[in-house]
C-alpha cells in the first residue's frame, strides 16, 4: 500500500520544480549554452572539436528586457531565428528600428519594430547579412553573463562596432 | 520564542503555496490555454468590432498543427508590445495572390511564402492591417491558436 503513495508524492514533486522553473526561466532568467564560433571571442574564443559540448560557453540570459522591448546598441540577445523557429540564435545587436546600418554592398534602413544583429565573428556567421533585420518579437532574452567554463566568468559587456551605423 | 517560529513557519507555507499557484497560473497561461482581448474592425465579420473576449491555447503551434484557415494570435513585427489576431492564408512554400489596395484598384501581386514564414490576412481586407503591408510573417511570432470565443455570451462559441 505505501509505494503508490510514496509515487504519487515523487511525481508531484517533480511537477512541481518541473514549474516553478519553468516560470522562473520564462519570466526571469535562464542558462543556455553557446554554440559554434559566430559569437567568438566573447563566447567560444577557441572551439575544440573534439569537447565540443563540454567546452561550450554557458550564459545567463535575463527576461526583464522582454517587458517592454527596449534595447540598446551593442547588446547581445537570444532570439529564433526568422527561417527557422525551432533554432535559437545569439547575436549583438547593430541597429536599432530608424537606423542606417552599412553593409558590404550598401546601406539598409532598419524599419520600425525591428533590429540589425550580427555576430563578433563576421567571418563564420549567419545574421542580419543574410535573413535582414529581425522582428523584435522574436528576441527571447538579453545575455548578461558568461557562465561557464570557471576560468572566464564574467558580465558581457556592451560593443558598438566601429562607425557603420548613423541614426536616422 | 517558540510561537513566533510557528508563526514565521506558517507565513513561509502560505508563501509558498502562493507562489507554486502563481507559478501554475503562469505556466497553464503560457503554454496552454489564455484569454485575451480582440479589438478592431480587421477581423470583421468573425470577431465583432466592440471587442470580444477569445480563448488561445499554445499547444497546436508548437507542435505544428497550424494550418491555412486557421486563427491565430501574433506579435507584431512593428511593434513587438502589441498583438494581432489575423487568419492564416498561407503556409511556407504556399504561392498567394493578393491586391494591394482593394478600395481603389484591381491590381494584384503574387508570391511564394518563403521557408519558416506564414502569411495572415485580416477578414475584412479594407481595413486590415496585415502581410500585404509588412510582407510573410516568421512563424516564431506566433504566440497561439484562437479557438473559442467566450464573450459576448450570444456568440459563446467555437471559431473556426
Amino acid at each position: 500500500m505505501g509505494t503508490p503513495s510514496v509515487l504519487w508524492n515523487v511525481a508531484k514533486k517533480c511537477f512541481t520544480v518541473g514549474v516553478i522553473s519553468l516560470t522562473v526561466s520564462d519570466l526571469f532568467a535562464s542558462i543556455v549554452p553557446v554554440r559554434g564560433a559566430s559569437m567568438s571571442p566573447t563566447f567560444n574564443p577557441k572551439t575544440n572539436s573534439l569537447l565540443d559540448s563540454l567546452s561550450d560557453d554557458r550564459v545567463l540570459v535575463e527576461k526583464f528586457c522582454l517587458s517592454n522591448y527596449k534595447f540598446s546598441h551593442g547588446d547581445v540577445i537570444v532570439f529564433c531565428s526568422p527561417d527557422n523557429h525551432k533554432e535559437k540564435h545569439i547575436k549583438r545587436i547593430v541597429g536599432l528600428p530608424g537606423d542606417w546600418v552599412g553593409t558590404i554592398y550598401d546601406v539598409v534602413h532598419i524599419p520600425e519594430g525591428h533590429c540589425w544583429v550580427e555576430g563578433d565573428n563576421s567571418a563564420s556567421s549567419l545574421d542580419s547579412r543574410s535573413f535582414g533585420p529581425v522582428p523584435l518579437g522574436l528576441v527571447k532574452g538579453r545575455v548578461t553573463h558568461i557562465l561557464w567554463p570557471p576560468h572566464r566568468v564574467s558580465s558581457v559587456e556592451r560593443k558598438t562596432p566601429r562607425n557603420r551605423v548613423s541614426p536616422s | 520564542m517558540r510561537q513566533w517560529r510557528s508563526i514565521a513557519k506558517e507565513a513561509m507555507d502560505r508563501a509558498s503555496i502562493i507562489v507554486k499557484f502563481l507559478c501554475l497560473l503562469h505556466v497553464t497561461d503560457a503554454y496552454v490555454v489564455s484569454s485575451n482581448h480582440v479589438l478592431g474592425p480587421s477581423m470583421l465579420p468573425t470577431l465583432n468590432i466592440t471587442g470580444d473576449v477569445v480563448l488561445v491555447e499554445h499547444l497546436s503551434h508548437r507542435i505544428g498543427k497550424l494550418g491555412s484557415g486557421d486563427l491565430v494570435l501574433v506579435r507584431s513585427p512593428l511593434d513587438p508590445n502589441k498583438t494581432l489576431t489575423k487568419r492564416i492564408v498561407a503556409m511556407e512554400g504556399d504561392r498567394v495572390t493578393f491586391s494591394l489596395d482593394p478600395t481603389r484598384s484591381f491590381s494584384s501581386r503574387s508570391l511564394v511564402v518563403p521557408k519558416g514564414h506564414v502569411w495572415i490576412q485580416g477578414d475584412n481586407l479594407y481595413v486590415s492591417r496585415d502581410s500585404r503591408h509588412f510582407g510573410p510573417l516568421p512563424y516564431g511570432l506566433i504566440e497561439g491558436k484562437v479557438f473559442m470565443r467566450v464573450w459576448p455570451p450570444n456568440s459563446f462559441g467555437l471559431l473556426g
